[in-house]
């Protein structure tokens, strides 16, 4: 069977932390990853007989900015109700969630398809939801296996956004998440940085077999992995005249593969029904103050026609908001210069070094001093770029970081003419009779292998333009 | 203290802290309200040993006021019963008979205050846990509006039901109880801004009072009865008139009750699993297996009931069936209040159907004990308040004049309450 007879169908059902101070239904700060597990609870959010939650306004405003930026229609009421399960790290033996009543129906994200084409993505629904505790498990097979239960996540606030089955490919998972991530992060109503602030259930089928669902992955490349995985394995289970068993499975985050979650698969029945110590939320009532900043695609537009840069790049540099930021304060250099060198060049460099762009965030004069460099031809873009990883290196260290004017100096990096070249250009000239024949043939590109030579002789200090051009009038061209 | 009620699970002498109206006056407090450092159990096993590291928010106003708390006074199982023998910890007596019940679920209370122990005590009513105890023991209890107290701290069995309320040998009594607890609270959201200032005078002259011909229909007792109209002619010369109303819908109160307050249960009750507080559950054991393991010892057998009944009809395929339709037939009985609520002043009827029975009576048939809940109900459903005093004995025992009055109206409601005691 031809490969392409394998129709993919993915839905995600994205949980996101809201970054407000306090949690959902008590006053308990949310800022606890820096704390011992269980400072940051009371009788709230530990569930204790009695106590009662009280809704944090800021929870709905952020959910509704972000049910308003993704186009969702907006019911007068919204309900909050109970789902009952037991499990260790759920106080109350119940999650506050909402149920048929949601704060927000339908919506949509735009992404690009694998083609490059754009694709909507259409949204089931948005709701408000507590965060459980967590489990950690500890112990091994020595000295016998244990968990301990830290209550400090338990009533952090979470946003559900549901996906129609729309996607067809883990890349495109991969985009929705990384457009997904970028709107919340335009409407500072989320922190992609926290650790575990993102969790992905993703649905997948095959067209014509059943549907799988893997739960809990925690990083963007995790469900890329998960949903590329779970595809391979499925296809070669129906190439085999297997069947796909309708399950839930879990993510090997190391491993990179999926296992069934359960051997004896009972279906749990939630009980739904509605939460009576919350009243119901007029979501109608709210929208008025509901006011939303630029986001991604109204920036990227934006980015085209003030800068003129090309669509690639503007949505390259929008796709993250303190990218969007660090280009808008490196574009008065010259915007094309800025958005190629950044876009091209320092994203990759970041991403080699493990780097976040916040640490050179407080920097950002030194990278202008760079760009000015290249711009007015003192340095080479060769050169620039050497510079560029000789200061990200030292901006990494601990001592106090070497300017990129330093740099220059110190490397003896300042572009010269190509006339004080001459002498080398020759003597790599005449130890390379062949590429010169090869070039004389006809062969293209036989000359850059000179080029090379002759920018590697000079440290990169040579314009390599100017190196091709003596080179043909050397050779009488 | 000499507690030959078994009124308590945990005597205490714990001083209060303020100089308010309170002061010098011991208020026993119902187990079911958390207080700080003092063991509170809900009478159940499943919470033997939890000390709640909070006061309940009626309990810091109590201390507030300059009250001391006397103890935690024994009760049905987490509230779940009519007699006060769904106590793990055995029944509470009726200080009248001591073989018979006190009522329930606050019997604990009403015992401390008929028995003289204590001149006011706080209990909880979901579907007619103050009024019960307070009739059949012969002292006044106080049901308020829901929300006009805050259920911070109260153990809840049926959140969309339950008060806490004051019980109390005399109305006045009661209305001093009920006006520091009254008023709102912010940790909870269902509570309203509506504080009581206290102020209780004799009034019912020029009243209208609605006489449900449903409150003395087949059930009630012939001798009960017939004191409670003695009660109503009593009103009428103290210048109030009497009409008689029709609330169709009632029959549907106990169904609608029943099916609500069990599905509430059944999720409230989930989180008692052991692993935070309660008795230790087996570590060697999987964690659902030492779930159960701990389930099944500490809950009685109505709490067990109540929980598969509330389960039950909670799960996929009857949520439609029962609790919805239960929420249906909420309100309906709501509006039927509500539009006899609009021509009388108050409605007035028994509030239980019978005299305290012998300990044991009720306890074989548990369909006989949730229909002596058939008059109290209602005004949970309802969310209205209502008072029960005292109105003479048949049969040798108290019998208990229930009145029931406008949402929020607790003020005309005392002041009725209090012209019917001083006249009798």
């Amino acid at each position: 069977m031809a490969d392409e007879e394998y129709i993919v169908v993915i839905g995600l059902e994205v949980h996101c932390q809201l970054d407000t101070s306090s949690k959902l239904f008590c006053g308990c700060s949310a800022d606890f990853r820096a704390d011992a597990p269980n400072t940051h609870v009371c009788p709230v959010c530990l569930g204790l007989p009695g106590a009662l939650p009280v809704l944090n306004k800021k929870a709905i405003e952020y959910a509704l900015k972000v049910a308003k930026a993704l186009n969702c229609k907006i019911p007068q009421e919204a309900e909050f109700c109970r789902k009952n399960y037991f499990y260790p790290d759920l106080v109350k033996a119940y999650q506050i969630t909402m149920g048929d009543n949601p704060l927000a129906l339908g919506g949509y994200i735009e992404i690009e398809d694998d083609a490059g084409n754009p694709k909507v993505v259409n949204l089931t629904r948005i709701h408000v939801e507590e965060d459980p505790g967590r489990l950690i498990h500890m112990g091994n097979k020595e000295r016998g296996h244990y968990t301990l239960v830290d209550y400090n996540r338990s009533g952090i606030p979470l946003i559900e956004m549901v996906t129609e089955p729309e996607l067809c490919s883990p890349k495109e998972a991969r985009r929705l998440l990384n457009k997904l991530r970028a709107t919340l992060e335009y409407l500072d109503v989320f922190d992609p940085d926290k650790e575990g602030s993102i969790r992905v259930d993703a649905n997948i089928s095959i067209k014509g077999h059943e549907r799988v669902e893997i739960k809990n992955i925690s990083s963007y490349k995790g469900v890329e992995k998960a949903l590329t995985f779970e595809i391979t394995r499925q296809k070669n289970l129906i190439r085999r005249g297997g069947s796909i068993a309708r399950e839930t499975r879990h993510f090997q985050e190391g491993k990179g593969t999926t296992t069934s979650a359960r051997s004896k698969e009972t279906a749990t029945d939630y009980r739904y029904f509605p939460e009576p110590d919350l009243p119901v939320i007029r979501v109608s009532d709210w929208m008025d103050n509901i006011v939303l900043p630029e986001l991604p695609d109204a920036r990227r537009d934006r980015f085209m026609n003030q800068y003129g840069i090309a669509v690639n790049h503007a949505r390259t540099l929008t796709g993250d908001l303190h990218l969007a930021e660090f280009y808008e304060l490196i574009a008065p250099v010259g915007s094309q210069i800025a958005a190629s060198w950044i876009a091209d060049i320092l994203i990759g460099e970041l991403n080699y070094r493990d780097m976040p762009l916040s640490k050179i965030i407080s920097h950002a004069g030194q990278f202008k001093d760079l760009l000015v460099l290249v711009r007015d031809q003192q340095i080479t873009d060769k050169a620039g770029i050497d510079v560029l990883r000789v200061w990200l290196d030292s901006l990494s260290g601990t001592g106090s970081p070497e300017t990129p004017g330093q740099i220059v100096a110190r490397l003896g990096l300042t572009r010269e003419s190509g006339e004080s070249f001459r002498g080398i250009v020759e003597k790599i000239l005449t130890n390379n009779p062949q590429a010169i024949a090869d070039h004389k043939a006809g062969k293209k590109g036989a000359l850059n292998f000179i080029v090379g030579q002759v920018m590697k002789e000079t440290k990169g200090k040579s314009d390599p333009r100017e190196i091709h051009a003596m080179i043909s009038e050397i050779l009488g061209e | 203290m000499n507690d030959k009620y078994n009124a308590y699970l945990n005597t205490t002498e714990i001083p209060g802290t303020g100089s308010g109206i309170l002061a010098g006056i011991r208020v026993s407090i119902k187990d079911n309200i958390s207080t700080k450092d003092i063991e509170t159990t809900c009478a159940s096993k499943i919470l033997k040993g939890y000390i709640p590291p909070y006061d309940a928010h009626a309990v810091t106003l109590l201390k507030n006021a300059g009250a001391s708390i006397a103890g935690k006074t024994n009760m049905d199982e987490f509230g779940m019963g009519s007699t006060t023998e769904n106590s793990a910890f055995g029944p509470a007596l009726n200080p009248h008979d001591t073989t018979r019940v006190t009522g329930g679920s606050s019997g604990g209370s009403a015992a401390a205050v008929a028995g003289g122990l204590v001149s006011m005590a706080l209990g909880s009513d979901t579907g007619g846990s103050i009024r019960c105890p307070a009739a059949w023991c012969g002292i006044v209890g106080l049901k308020p509006s829901y929300g006009r107290v805050s259920r911070f701290g109260l153990i809840a069995y049926a959140n969309s039901f339950e008060q806490i309320g004051p019980l109390a040998a005399n109305v006045r009594d009661v209305a001093k109880l009920f006006s520091v607890i009254a008023g709102h609270d912010k940790k909870d959201s269902t509570s309203v801004s509506k504080p009581y200032d206290g102020k209780v005078i004799p009034d019912i002259r020029g009243k209208t009072i609605g006489i449900p011909r449903e409150y003395f229909g087949e059930g009630v007792d012939r001798d009960v009865a017939a004191k409670v109209r003695e009660a109503i002619t009593k009103l009428e010369e103290l210048g109030a008139a009497a009409v008689e109303v029709s609330l169709p819908s009632m029959k549907y109160a106990l169904p609608a009750y029943y099916v609500t307050c069990t599905c509430e249960a059944s999720s409230n009750l989930d989180r008692f699993d052991g692993v935070r507080y309660g008795p230790e559950p087996e570590m060697n054991l999987p964690w659902h297996d030492a779930y159960t393991k701990v389930r099944e010892a500490g809950f009685g057998q109505e709490v067990k009931r109540r929980i598969l009944l509330g389960t039950f009809a909670l799960s996929a395929g009857y949520y439609g069936k029962y609790y919805v339709k239960a929420q249906h037939a909420r309100q309906l009985i709501a509006k039927d209040f509500a539009s006899a609520l609009k021509t009388c002043d108050f409605l007035a009827g028994p509030t239980m159907p019978n005299v305290a029975p012998k300990i044991g009576e009720l306890t074989s048939d548990p369909l006989l004990m949730y229909q002596a809940d058939i008059l109290t109900v209602p005004v949970n459903i309802a969310g209205i308040p209502a008072i029960s005093v005292p109105c003479g004995t048949a049969h040798g025992m108290p019998v208990g004049l229930q009145l029931m009055g406008r949402m929020f109206g607790e003020e005309s409601l005392l002041n009725a309450a209090l012209a019917f005691e001083e006249a009798v």
